[in-house]
């Protein structure tokens, strides 16, 4: 009856524990967390975005001791995190355009690179991170990001999905899934919201650039995003860090559910999350407790026209398909939670 | 302040501190605690989520002063008690309850074995309390009066202490050594213990020992009687007499043919000790079917697997020598058995009554009005108290379920109430705080962990020897067991609010102290409360 003493009531699941040593805790659950972005911001109730910003940006801080420079894309997170004059950043930050945050990067990373050089030290020592919504990323941004992975400058690029142009007033971007209404992809005709067989998949392409680093992350696993932020605080290169931020007012769900979404993303195997290491991936999160697509939908407006009276089974059951497809894919069922 | 600015800049950088953003908000995050099934089922009162926490963390001493605030008996309880805390408890949900019971027994023998002793009273209040009786009840509440600074005599008829703990629980579910070391650490408080005694008059038995107040907890040891037409030549013994003989020279001699009349735990207890004395079979006869029998499920299968039969819906209308005469019964529409006219025989060495036991309340004789038509004491549910002032009684001779746990509980309500009344005053009832139901729970960030089973005793040393049937938890397991616990509405540091709030507006006070919301900047979205692993923050409506 000897039982293997590794278990914590809630092991690593929650954000502190009591029972675990200190190293195993979160960076989030120290008093002494950097809080880079600070309150006061203008994210709306419930951002997802804010807090997986925070979640990010604290863990880079702790990796490098501080020694940190972000470049930030427009979108949401610029604009309610540094309204002129007031900002809540707390490491010198950088906005510029929209389309170019990665390109912005590239640019600190070579000055600090001449700095370092100058100075006779082998490598910089302040490090540059680069962020941006799916918009500023998947999109308008795509270009410079590309060249950022291809030229394998020495820069963390985070993007926060938030799957849509939210600072805008909710439209589709080449994130934003399949079927979900924004302003631009209404819930009208044979196939309602936006279509399918459309959107990239960046953190794929990434992938395929065979650069040092890519991960995936959500803001409902904290111990996981933390750990991917430091890995890649650990390497040199060209790194991408994909988060899935839930945006209540862009999909229409309750300010308290966004870690519930979150999770169900992962859960239901919407959205996968890996590591993937020089164009191989290299680990995958397994599904812990299987769920239908539809208890993922339920809780969103933007997919409100696929059930009630009327209805659209069928679609549903194209977005379970697509949810099946990345299980088998990525394998993200143990084979007895596959039985 | 000002500094040189850039061309076209005119105001200074500032902090987005200076918005407060709490401005927006409709509703407002409250941190509660709510009373977790386990503790508000326990009939002693014990505070189980809290003993649990110290456990947690591996610190058992801590765990076991705190679960002892409440019930002096953490090894007996860990074996007799029947722990109906886990058949409420919220982690039967989502696997198998915590097995509290078996990491109090752990607690428990920790104790025992590193000799943990009951602090003495800070303060003396020169009150003098007579307690009546040194069963569960009669203990429990001489702990509690000593605790609370009260010099204590008990008065216990028998020659140890324990009732029916010693002289009615079998030996096989609580070792003796362990009754004695959990009373001999009552003892060594400084409690009086007079043994032999038999009090026939209660108030002056006060009089004489200079008492201020009293608690009788004598029990209730006289058999009842089933009446069964028998030639004398039949063996007919009660089940009090049994049990009370295994605890002397010469037990009760019961044939290899035993027959129980019964269906409560008594009943099981019997058949179980019919077996180790010998007997190639025992056979409980009951009147009901297995749904309606008294007996808790879980002793009547260890009984089954020990080879103990019963025979369902049947009476024992006649005895004969060594034959029964048995009716068989069915249930009539209200559950009531009735007879069918259908008659058998069953051999039996001996026939062993367990029906039922009554009061001996011959000591209350002086006192008139106190005994109630149901010839229990009549006590005031509340405070324990009977109509005669300062005289208090609880456990098997008051109302309620016959149990240890009962009246362990019994004896700590009364203690605190004569407590209030030797200072002149009435214990203010305490607010009960809502259940914390599962549905308020979490339970995503619980890890999985089935329940860790108790070693039994293998089958073959069961029925042949009076050794302890269930196995203790070792220190892995017991660990292992109380972190189960999900700390049911009641906040356990997990840092999750703290953690998963966009605006930072959780403060943390540090370990023991719990958070604090910023209400400067909680927007009230909600996620504190909807991820909080146990329930213990509640969204409250901001006032208009």
């Amino acid at each position: 009856m000897t039982q293997p003493i590794k278990f914590y009531q809630t092991g690593t699941f929650t954000v502190g524990n009591r029972l675990l040593p200190e190293d195993k805790r979160t960076v989030q659950s120290s008093t002494a967390r950097d809080n880079s972005l600070n309150s006061g911001h203008r994210a709306c109730q419930g951002c997802g975005e804010a807090l997986g910003a925070r979640y990010a940006v604290d863990a880079a801080m702790r990796a490098t001791a501080g020694q940190l420079i972000a470049a930030n894309a427009t979108g949401c997170l610029e604009v309610f995190s540094t309204p002129y004059p007031e900002t809540s950043w707390q490491l010198p930050w950088i906005h510029s355009l929209f389309g170019n945050a990665a390109a912005v990067g590239s640019g600190i990373a070579a000055a600090l690179k001449v700095k370092a050089a100058k100075a006779g030290l082998p490598e910089a020592v302040t490090r540059v991170i680069a962020q941006g919504g799916d918009g500023g990323t998947t999109d308008i941004g795509f270009g410079c990001l590309s060249g950022m992975f291809e030229r394998n400058d020495d820069v963390l690029y985070i993007c926060y999905d938030n799957e849509g142009y939210m600072n805008t007033g909710v439209q589709r971007s080449s994130a934003t899934p399949p079927a979900a209404r924004t302003a631009t992809t209404q819930p009208l005709g044979p196939e309602p919201g936006a279509e399918f067989g459309k959107g990239k998949n960046v953190p794929l392409i990434a992938v395929a650039h065979e650069i040092p680093y890519v991960a995936t992350a959500t803001v409902a696993d904290l111990h996981d995003l933390e750990a991917k932020v430091e890995k890649a605080m650990s390497l040199r290169g060209a790194r991408y860090l994909h988060v899935f931020v839930p945006c209540p007012l862009g999909w229409g769900a309750a300010s308290c559910d966004t870690i519930r979404l979150a999770r169900l993303a992962r859960e239901t195997g919407l959205f996968p999350v890996f590591e993937a290491e020089d164009g191989e991936i290299t680990a995958v999160t397994k599904i812990r407790r299987p769920v239908p697509v539809d208890e993922y939908l339920r809780l969103q407006k933007r997919y409100a026209h696929l059930f009630g009276a009327k209805g659209h089974p069928e679609t549903i059951a194209r977005i379970q398909a697509m949810a099946d497809k990345n299980i088998k894919r990525f394998g993200l069922l143990d084979a007895e939670g596959a039985a | 302040m000002t500094m040189k600015k850039p061309f076209a800049i005119t105001l200074d950088p500032g902090s987005s501190l200076a918005n407060k953003t709490g401005a927006w908000r409709t509703e407002r995050p409250v941190y509660v605690d709510r009373l977790p099934p386990c503790n508000a089922q326990c009939p002693a009162g014990e505070d189980i989520q809290g003993w649990l926490f110290h456990a947690e963390s591996g610190d058992y001493e801590a765990a076991w002063r705190h679960l002892v605030r409440d019930n002096p008996f953490p090894a007996i309880m860990g074996r007799v008690c029947y722990h109906s805390c886990e058949g409420v408890c919220n982690r039967a949900k989502l696997d198998a309850a915590v097995g509290i019971n078996s990491v109090e027994r752990f607690l428990g023998d920790e104790a025992l074995a590193l000799g943990w002793q009951f602090e003495a009273p800070q303060a003396e209040t020169g009150k003098h309390v007579l307690v009546v009786g040194a069963g569960p009840s009669g203990l429990s509440a001489a702990y509690h009066l000593r605790r609370l600074g009260h010099r204590v005599t008990v008065i216990e008829a028998g020659e140890a202490p324990g009732g029916m703990m010693r002289f009615g629980i079998p030996k096989y579910r609580l070792p003796r050594d362990v009754l004695d070391g959990e009373v001999a650490r009552i003892a060594a408080m400084g409690v009086t213990f007079r043994y032999g005694e038999k009090v026939s008059d209660i108030l002056a038995a006060m009089r004489d020992e200079g008492a201020d107040a009293a608690y009788l907890a004598i029990g209730a040891h006289i058999a009842k009687r089933a009446f069964i037409p028998a030639k004398d030549s039949s063996h007919i013994l009660d089940a009090v007499a049994v049990l009370r003989s295994m605890e002397g020279e010469a037990p009760a001699m019961l044939g290899r043919r035993v027959v129980v009349y019964g269906g409560g735990n008594t009943a099981i207890d019997v058949a179980r000790t019919a077996r180790r004395l010998g007997a190639t079979e025992a056979i409980i006869v009951y009147r009901r079917t297995r749904e309606r029998m008294p007996a808790h499920d879980f002793e009547l299968e260890e009984a089954l697997e020990e080879g103990v039969k019963v025979k369902w819906l049947s009476t024992i209308t006649g005895a004969e020598g060594g034959k029964l005469t048995i009716e068989k019964m069915v249930l009539d529409a209200d559950g009531k058995p009735q007879p069918t006219g259908e008659f058998e025989t069953l051999d039996a060495d001996s026939l062993v009554l367990a029906v039922g036991q009554d009061v001996d309340t011959s000591l209350l004789a002086a006192v008139p009005g106190l005994v109630g038509a149901d010839g229990m004491v009549a006590v005031d549910l509340v405070t324990q108290m009977t109509a005669h002032p300062g005289l208090f009684a609880g456990g098997d001779m008051a109302p309620g379920e016959r149990n240890v746990t009962v009246a362990v509980g019994h004896g700590k309500r009364a203690a605190r109430n004569i407590d209030a009344w030797l200072h002149g005053k009435v214990l203010a009832p305490k607010a009960q705080k809502p259940i914390a139901e599962f549905d308020r729970l979490n339970p995503w960030y619980y890890s999985d962990a089935p329940k860790t089973l108790r070693p039994q005793l293998d089958m073959a040393r069961r029925t042949s020897s009076f050794d302890e049937v269930q196995g203790g938890l070792t220190e892995d397991t017991a660990l292992f067991e109380a972190r189960r616990c999900l700390s049911c509405g009641n906040c356990f540091e997990c840092d999750n609010c703290y953690g998963v709030c966009p605006d930072n507006a959780v403060i943390k006070l540090g370990p023991g102290k719990r958070f604090e919301i910023n209400l400067d900047y909680c927007k009230g979205c909600g996620i504190c409360a909807a991820e909080c692993p146990c329930g213990a923050i509640d969204m409250v409506l901001e006032a208009d």
